[in-house]
C-alpha cells in the first residue's frame, strides 16, 4: 500500500541530519534497537527519510540492505511525509458487519478520499487498518491517535470537515 | 466529603466520549463546590454502556451509563453522588446481571482497580500469586502452571505448563520471557483492556515465568494500534520498578526480573511467535521454521517463553489459588476460564470471561442480545480472520479447543464476531484471501501468492464465471495452501472460505446481479 499521494502544499519536509543522529544515538543501545529507532525517527519527521538507512546501518553494525528490509516490511514506516492528520480507519470483519465499507463508498463518493490518499491541501490522509480492539463499538477509527468509535456518516463527514481546507 | 467517581481511561470508552464526559464531571463539580476524585479504571467490559461512571457510595458502586456530556448535570440533579436513581442508572455495578453471571479469574482487577495504583492492586488481591511464587522451586512453579491445564490464550492452545518446562530444562546464560500482546485477530480486544485496566496483573505473571524458567528479563510485544495500550504498560512498568516489584531481589526471592514495552509497527504476522521475535530483534518480521523451537533458541537465540498476555495475566490466580481451583473450570480438555470477546453487529458487545464450554449461541443471545441492528443473527466467526464462520445451527457447538476442532473452525483468542442476515459470506471468504495476501510475509509461495489467486478465483466465482470450473480451483488452491504454508498465516486461511462455502453454499451460487443490487 503505498500511502502517499499527496499533493504539492503536502507537510514539507523537515528532515534534520543532526537530529536524526541524536535519535539513533540515543536508542542504539537497546536490545534490538532497529525498530525504536525507526519509531522515533517517524515521531520526529513524520516519516522515515531514506537517509537514515546507512545511519542507522552504521550506528547498529548492520547492512543497509537489512535495514531497508525492515522498513519497507512493516505497513506504519513511511518513507515519505503523509497529510498533517492521519485517520486509520479499521477494516476487517467485526467493522465489516457494522457497515465500514458503506463508509469507505462515503469517504470516495463525498469527499473524494481514498485509503491510502491525502486531501489535496495536504491535511488529511486516510489509511485502512485491520483491528484497533474496540471491535465492541465497530466501525472503529484511529484520528491522530485518538480512538473514535460507532462512526457514522455524521462522524465522517465531521472528521473530513474539521480537518481539511473544506472548512473553508 | 469527597465523592469518588470511577471514569474508565480505556480506548473504547475514549472512543465514546470518556474524556469529555471526565471533563464534564469535574466542570460540574466545581460549579457546584461539591469535592469528587476521579479514577480513571479500566473497562468493566460492557461497552455498549460505556462511558460507564461509577460512583462510589457507602452502600457500594453505582453505575451510569452510557453517559453523555450533556447529560451530566442532570445526573448532579438526581443525586447520582449519593447512587440516586436516573434514566441512565443500572443500580450497584456488582448487581449487573451481565456481570454477575461472569467468572472473572483474569478480569477479576479490570474496571474495578485504578490501573496504576500498586496500593489499590494490592488491596484487591494483586501480588499474591508472585509472593507465593517468590518461595517456591521453579520446577514446583511449572508444576502448578501444568496441573492447571491451562492452555495457550494465543491461538494455538498448546500447554503453557510444557513450554516452561521446556525453557526451564534448557541450559544458558540468559533467557527471556516474551509476552505477545500483537492481538491482531479482528474481534479481539481483552489484551488490550486487560493492559488498560489492570496492566500489573500482566508484569506479575510474566514475573513469575521469569520465576519458573529463571529468566531475568521480558519484553512485551504491542501493536501500534495500541498506542494507549502502549503508553500504560510503560507507566505501570515504571511503577512496579520504582516499588521494587520489578528489578533486583523481588519480593525478598533474591530473584530478578525486569521488563520492557515495545512497539510493533502494523503487520498481522508479527503475532505468529518466531516472527515476533524476529521483529524484536530488530528485523523484518518473517517466520522462522521450527524446529528449532523458541523455547530452545527464541529471541537473540536464547531459550525463550513466549505467550500470550491472557496466559500470563492467568497466572497469578493460579499460582495463588492452586492449580486445582482454576482446573475446576473448563470442559473435557480445555480447563480454566477465557475471556471471550462479543465483537461486530452485536447489541450487547465486551468482555465475558466464562469457564471454557459455553456454547456460541448463549454468548450471543443471552449475553450479546443478538445483533445491534435488530436483524436476525446469520453468521458468527469465531477465532479472528483464521477462524470460521458458523451458520445458526452450530451455534450451539461449545467454546472449547477440541470442540471448536471438531466443527472444522477454532478458538483462536476467543474473539466472536456476529454478523446479521444482511452479510454476504462470498465477499467475507474473499475479503479473508485479501487479507493474506495483504499480511503474508511473503516466505512461502502457497501463501503468498496463493491467496491473491484465490481472491482472484472468488472474484470470478461472484461474478458467475465458470462457477463449476473456479469452485474446483479454488478448493485445489486451499487444498495447497493447507499444506504448504510454514505457519497457520496461509495455512488456515482456508478455515473462513471453506466455512463459507460448506455453510453458506447460497452466496456463491446467486445470480451476479442480485449480489450487486444488494450492495
Ligand atoms: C498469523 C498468526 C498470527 C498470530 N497472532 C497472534 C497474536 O496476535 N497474539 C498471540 O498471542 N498469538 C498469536 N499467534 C499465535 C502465536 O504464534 C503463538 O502461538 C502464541 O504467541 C503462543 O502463546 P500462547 O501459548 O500463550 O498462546 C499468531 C499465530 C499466527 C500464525
Ligand atoms: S504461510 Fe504466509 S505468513 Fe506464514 S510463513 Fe508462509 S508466507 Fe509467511
Amino acid at each position: 500500500m503505498s500511502a502517499h499521494n499527496s499533493a504539492s502544499g503536502a507537510a514539507q519536509d523537515g528532515f534534520d541530519e543532526a537530529r536524526a543522529r541524536e535519535v539513533i544515538d540515543g536508542l542504539k543501545g537497546l536490545q534490538g534497537a532497529a525498530l525504536p529507532i525507526l519509531h522515533a525517527l517517524q515521531r520526529e519527521f513524520g516519516y522515515v527519510d531514506q537517509r537514515v538507512t546507512p545511519m542507522i546501518a552504521e550506528a547498529l553494525n548492520i547492512s543497509r540492505a537489512e535495514v531497508h528490509g525492515a522498513i519497507s516490511f512493516y505497513h506504519d514506516f513511511k518513507t515519505a511525509p503523509l497529510g498533517r492528520h492521519v485517520l486509520k480507519i479499521c477494516r476487517a470483519e467485526a467493522c465489516q458487519s457494522m457497515g465500514v465499507e458503506k463508509l469507505i463508498e462515503r469517504l470516495d463518493r463525498m469527499h473524494r478520499l481514498k485509503p491510502g490518499g491525502t486531501s489535496p491541501d495536504g491535511e488529511l490522509t486516510i489509511e485502512s487498518v485491520y483491528c484497533l480492539g474496540n471491535c465492541a463499538l465497530s466501525p472503529a477509527a484511529l484520528l491522530d491517535g485518538e480512538p473514535v468509535g460507532r462512526l457514522d456518516n455524521a462522524g465522517i463527514d465531521g472528521i473530513v470537515l474539521q480537518h481539511t481546507g473544506a472548512r473553508a | 466529603m469527597t465523592t469518588r467517581i470511577y471514569i474508565p481511561g480505556d480506548s473504547a470508552a475514549l472512543s465514546v466520549g470518556a474524556n469529555r464526559v471526565a471533563d464534564a464531571i469535574a466542570a460540574e463539580a466545581r460549579r457546584r463546590s461539591v469535592a469528587v476524585e476521579i479514577v480513571r479504571n479500566g473497562s468493566r467490559g460492557m461497552m455498549w454502556l460505556e462511558p460507564l461512571v461509577e460512583i462510589e457510595t457507602m452502600h457500594g458502586r453505582y453505575a451510569y451509563g452510557p453517559v453523555k456530556p450533556t447529560n451530566v448535570a442532570a445526573l448532579f440533579d438526581a443525586g447520582f453522588l449519593s447512587g440516586d436513581p436516573h434514566p441512565l442508572g443500572h443500580g450497584k455495578i456488582e448487581d449487573i446481571a451481565w456481570l454477575k453471571r461472569q467468572q472473572r479469574l483474569t478480569f477479576a482487577r479490570c474496571g474495578v482497580s485504578d490501573p496504576l495504583s500498586i496500593a489499590d492492586y494490592c488491596a484487591h488481591g494483586g501480588f499474591m500469586g508472585l509472593e507465593k511464587a517468590a518461595g517456591m522451586a521453579p520446577a514446583a512453579i511449572v508444576e502448578e502452571v501444568t496441573a492447571s491445564g491451562l492452555r495457550g490464550r494465543g491461538g494455538a492452545g498448546f500447554p503453557t505448563g510444557l513450554k516452561w518446562r521446556t525453557v526451564l530444562g534448557a541450559k544458558a546464560d540468559q533467557k527471556y520471557i516474551v509476552c505477545n500482546a500483537d492481538e491482531g485477530d479482528s474481534g479481539t480486544f481483552a489484551d488490550r483492556m486487560l493492559m488498560e485496566g489492570d496492566p500489573f496483573t500482566l508484569i506479575e505473571g510474566m514475573a513469575i515465568a521469569g520465576f519458573a524458567v529463571e529468566a531475568t528479563k521480558g519484553f512485551v510485544y504491542i501493536r501500534s494500534e495500541y498506542p494507549h495500550a502502549f503508553a500504560m504498560m510503560e507507566r505501570a512498568i515504571a511503577e512496579a520498578r520504582k516499588t521494587g516489584l520489578l528489578g533486583a531481589n523481588i519480593a525478598g526471592s533474591g530473584r530478578s526480573f525486569d521488563l520492557e514495552a515495545r512497539l510493533g509497527a502494523g503487520a498481522y504476522i508479527c503475532g505468529e511467535e518466531t516472527s515476533l521475535l524476529e521483529s524484536l530483534e530488530g528485523k523484518r518480521g518473517q517466520v522462522r521454521a521450527k524446529p528449532p523451537l523458541p523455547a530452545i533458541k527464541g529471541l537473540f537465540g536464547k531459550p525463550t517463553v513466549i505467550n500470550n498476555v491472557l496466559s500470563f495475566a492467568a497466572c497469578p490466580w493460579i499460582i495463588a489459588h492452586g492449580a486445582k481451583a482454576y482446573a475446576n473450570y473448563g470442559l473435557g480438555r480445555s480447563r480454566g476460564t477465557q475471556p471471550f470477546q462479543l465483537a461486530g453487529n452485536i447489541k450487547h458487545g465486551g468482555l465475558v470471561e466464562l469457564a471454557l464450554g459455553i456454547t456460541i449461541r448463549e454468548l450471543v443471545e443471552d449475553f450479546g442480545g443478538g445483533t445491534f441492528t435488530g436483524k436476525p443473527i446469520r453468521a458468527v466467526q469465531v477465532g479472528g480472520p483464521l477462524g470460521a464462520y458458523f451458520p445458526q445451527k452450530l451455534l450451539d457447538t461449545p467454546l472449547g479447543y477440541e470442540e471448536m476442532l471438531a466443527v472444522k473452525g477454532m478458538l483462536g483468542h476467543g474473539g466472536i464476531v456476529v454478523f446479521d442476515d444482511t452479510v454476504d459470506l462470498a465477499r467475507q471468504a474473499r475479503f479473508a484471501m485479501e487479507f493474506c495476501a495483504i499480511e503474508s510475509c511473503g516466505k512461502c509461495t502457497p501463501c503468498r501468492i496463493g491467496s491473491t489467486r484465490g481472491m482472484e478465483t472468488l472474484d470470478k466465482i461472484m461474478a458467475g464465471k465458470d462457477r463449476t470450473k473456479n469452485r474446483e480451483l479454488l478448493d485445489d488452491l486451499c487444498q495447497l495452501m493447507t499444506d504448504g504454508s510454514l505457519c497457520a498465516l496461509g495455512g488456515l486461511t482456508p478455515i473462513p472460505v471453506v466455512s463459507a462455502l460448506t455453510h453458506f453454499p447460497e452466496d456463491f451460487e446467486r445470480p451476479a446481479g442480485v449480489r450487486m443490487a444488494a450492495e
